[in-house]
């Protein structure tokens, strides 16, 4: 496989000489781009029909076998449909609000590594550019907000604007521990860092447990999903920040939002559960035995856990409160991730840091 | 200085959380409710001035449109006012049956209620939960009366015709072969009673269920609990009924109070809270639902032992069988008194008033001795707890407005009337 590719590298290189490397780097893109976009589309199937069976029933099954083909008509259908803008609202900043919150989505997965390898650009300050790329997110809500001239969309955007500030703070301290943990900002080198050959007993999880379940919590308020969908709480404000969207508009926000769900999951299983890494490595049998598998089946089955839970949360709870939600992420995860960061500091002085 | 002004925000009548076509003016002061002010009539279709057009019994089917989530409790309501009009006597098993289903519709009432409001908290799952269990109450109402719904099934002296021997059947089809169905169609192949009967066995594991989602969830609690207090006194100064006013801790229940049909004879116990806030009232109608399930199965013992007549042998007010009708002129000249002209009610008022899911449902009766109604007026338990919105939001935010309009209960078919 590397010395297929080194083999298209080298001809590249000679037949186009300095083009060939923007061209190389926009077909890695495509490559990546691709499947994310299939797999936000086949991702809300899968929501559709696992929300289905938890509610006692069966999900879409009308287009195609098993419903299959269900997230091709709704793409043709909010392709189809006409864009409405409202009076009174910005029309520019209207038209570019959805593509301001889809870009950062998509933006983020170049220094997402998906196997050994695998990735676009190991760039060494990479948990920074994560971090800058997914706080861009929320203009694309706030400007929606905005824009839209209506005040249900007006409250969204607020409410996802002082959302996602505080959330990304206990994110953000989360990820010093890890960063700690591993001593680098690359991703790469982050994963590396939780290989040490015992498999899964390497991995970050363990000793910053608590800062893995306020990473994981603080990602479903970032994306906007429940029970801390309150941007779009549909019981209160309608449809909040795209009330006014329909069509492609309203498209692109579901896209970045599906997006940015694969994306904390895949960020999630990255910095906490050793990314490609095989779980079963260095152990006595299982480990002979799944030493064939891919590295990128892993990352993918990691991610797909997430992806569940997602949907796990929003089938069972119910919905925060504006205010609760700021308690949560002000009074209990801030401090706990505080505390944590120092905890690690302190920890890692000592002989007892097996990572 | 810029002067500050209150965020006026309209909300509803197209509103997802408008439990109909409720429109409130809301006036904010960042997301902490100032003032709510709702706005009511949208769907009104003057059912009392309807009424004084009608002979008594075409007004049966307008009861079931008024709380259209419990419908036989609002023609309980009619039906007894007229009786206690004219002083008909109603067999027993017919008041049996009139329990039984007045039980049945509460826990219809309360299973939508619980599914609604878990949806405008967040909680999606729950309606489909609760919607699971109104199918079989449903397939109930539909096996007396012909409709799933709109039952019109009782009359003035009973009920329209006895319990059926036997259950509707699922047909196999493309999405269920002939294994499924008959595993669907497991407990329907006795009486209507044995149905219900293995409902009434099943439900306390469901309500456990809804238990398990909610009671203890610590999100459910922090958005229930200290929401939407209202204290005993206010509660019975603003007309509160039911489980509205049960829910502040005040021991009101006519069918303990002022027992009608056979109330006196069942036993059950009626649930009350303490704190008189939403998580409250939360619980009050989830025991209401045991407590329902208990008198059903009460009135399905006696029901099974006690076969008789089901509608009184009075036939200026009730139609003669069929048989008789073919048989004895006089049975012919009833049937067609009573179906072109209707009975005569004699002249007088009458108050009557049944323990409605929602609260307390009167119908208020004057007949001048016609066979129309000279007037009717119906007294629904919505329109006092609507009324009490602003009092009960001001100072919650935007949110919670949501969550105390859920725990009103509010239909619009009985506000609006």
């Amino acid at each position: 496989m590397m010395e297929l590719l080194q083999t298209i590298e080298q001809a590249g290189q000679g037949l186009l000489g300095p083009f060939w490397g923007p061209l190389w780097t926009l077909v890695k893109i495509v490559v990546i781009v691709a499947p994310i976009m299939g797999g936000v589309a086949y991702l809300t199937l899968a929501e559709r029909k696992i929300l289905g069976y938890m509610q006692d029933r069966v999900g879409p099954n009308r287009v195609g076998y098993w419903g299959l083909l269900q997230p091709i008509a709704d793409g043709v259908k909010l392709l189809m449909k006409e864009i409405i803008i409202p009076t009174g609202a910005n029309k520019f900043l209207f038209v570019a609000a959805p593509v301001l919150a889809l870009v950062p989505a998509l933006v983020a997965w170049a220094v997402v590594p998906f196997a050994d390898g695998m990735i676009l650009a190991n760039v060494n300050a990479g948990l920074l550019y994560i971090l800058a790329m997914t706080s861009l997110g929320v203009y694309g809500i706030i400007i929606a907000g905005w824009a839209s001239n209506s005040k249900y969309a007006f409250l969204g955007a607020i409410r996802s604007a002082a959302q996602i500030v505080s959330y990304e703070l206990a994110m953000g301290f989360a990820l010093v521990c890890v960063l700690l943990a591993a001593q680098s900002m690359s991703l790469v080198d982050i994963v590396k860092g939780q290989q040490h050959g015992y498999g899964l007993l390497g991995w970050y999880f363990i000793p910053l447990f608590p800062m893995f379940v306020v990473y994981f919590i603080a990602g479903v308020a970032e994306t906007n999903r429940a029970p801390f969908d309150l941007a779009e709480d549909e019981s209160v404000i309608v449809a909040g920040f795209h009330t006014e969207y329909s069509g492609m508009g309203f498209a692109l926000f579901f896209l970045a939002e599906y997006a940015n769900m694969i994306l904390i999951s895949a960020l999630t299983s990255v910095f906490f559960l050793g990314g490609w890494l095989n779980p079963f490595e260095g152990w006595p049998v299982l480990g002979a035995m799944t030493a064939w598998v891919p590295g990128l089946f892993w990352m993918l089955a990691k991610m797909s856990v997430f992806l569940f839970i997602f949907l796990w949360f929003r089938a069972t709870f119910p919905r925060y409160r504006y205010d609760q939600l700021m308690r949560l992420g002000w009074k209990v995860f801030i401090p706990l991730t505080l505390v944590w960061v120092v905890v690690v500091a302190a920890w890692m002085q000592t002989p007892l840091w097996f990572w | 200085m810029a002067e500050i002004k209150n965020y006026t925000m309209n909300f509803g009548p197209q509103h997802p959380a408008a439990h109909g076509v409720l429109r409130l003016v809301l006036e904010l002061d960042g997301e902490v409710v100032e003032r709510a002010d709702p706005h009511i009539g949208l769907l009104h279709r003057g059912t009392e001035k309807l009424a004084e057009h009608k002979t008594f019994l075409q007004s049966v089917p307008y009861m079931d449109r008024l709380d259209y989530v419990s419908m036989m409790c609002n023609e309980h309501a009619y039906v007894m006012a007229i009786e206690k009009l004219a002083g008909i006597e109603v067999p027993l098993r017919a008041q049996y049956i009139r329990v039984m289903f007045d039980e049945i519709t509460r826990i219809l009432n309360h299973l939508l209620w619980l599914g609604a409001s878990g949806i405008d908290l967040g909680a999606m799952t729950m309606f489909f939960y609760t919607f699971r269990e109104r199918e079989d109450l449903l397939d109930v109402y539909e096996a007396v009366s012909g409709a799933r719904m709109h039952a019109a099934y009782y009359r003035p002296g009973g009920v329209y015709r006895d319990l059926p021997d036997s259950m509707a059947q699922y047909a196999p089809s493309k999405y269920h072969n002939e294994s499924a169905v008959k595993r669907m169609n497991e407990n329907r192949q006795g009486s209507l009673l044995d149905f219900l009967e293995d409902f009434c066995n099943r439900f306390p594991a469901c309500v456990d269920e809804y238990e398990t989602l909610l009671t203890d969830n610590r999100i459910w609690k922090q958005r229930t609990v200290g929401i939407g207090v209202v204290t005993p006194e206010r509660a019975l100064a603003m007309g509160f009924t039911g489980p509205m006013l049960r829910g502040s801790g005040v021991e009101w229940d006519l069918r303990k109070k002022q027992p009608y049909e056979v109330y006196d004879r069942v036993d059950f116990d009626i649930a009350v809270g303490v704190e008189g806030d939403c998580y409250d009232r939360y619980l009050v109608r989830v025991e209401e639902m045991r407590q329902s399930n208990r008198i059903i199965k009460q009135c399905i013992d006696w029901l099974r032992k006690n076969p008789g007549p089901v509608i009184t042998e009075n036939h200026k007010f009730a139609p003669p069988k069929r048989e008789a009708m073919k048989q004895d002129m006089e049975e012919l000249i009833h049937h067609f008194k009573l179906f072109t002209e209707g009975f005569h009610v004699p002249a007088g008022e009458v108050y009557s008033a049944v323990e409605h899911p929602k609260g307390e449902f009167g119908i208020y009766l004057v007949s001048d001795g016609a066979n129309k109604p000279y007037r009717m007026k119906i007294r629904a338990p919505g329109f006092p707890h609507l009324a009490s919105l602003n009092e009960m939001t001001r100072g919650h935010m935007l949110a919670d407005v949501v969550a105390i309009i859920g725990t009103q209960d509010i239909v619009f078919g009985e506000i609006d009337r």
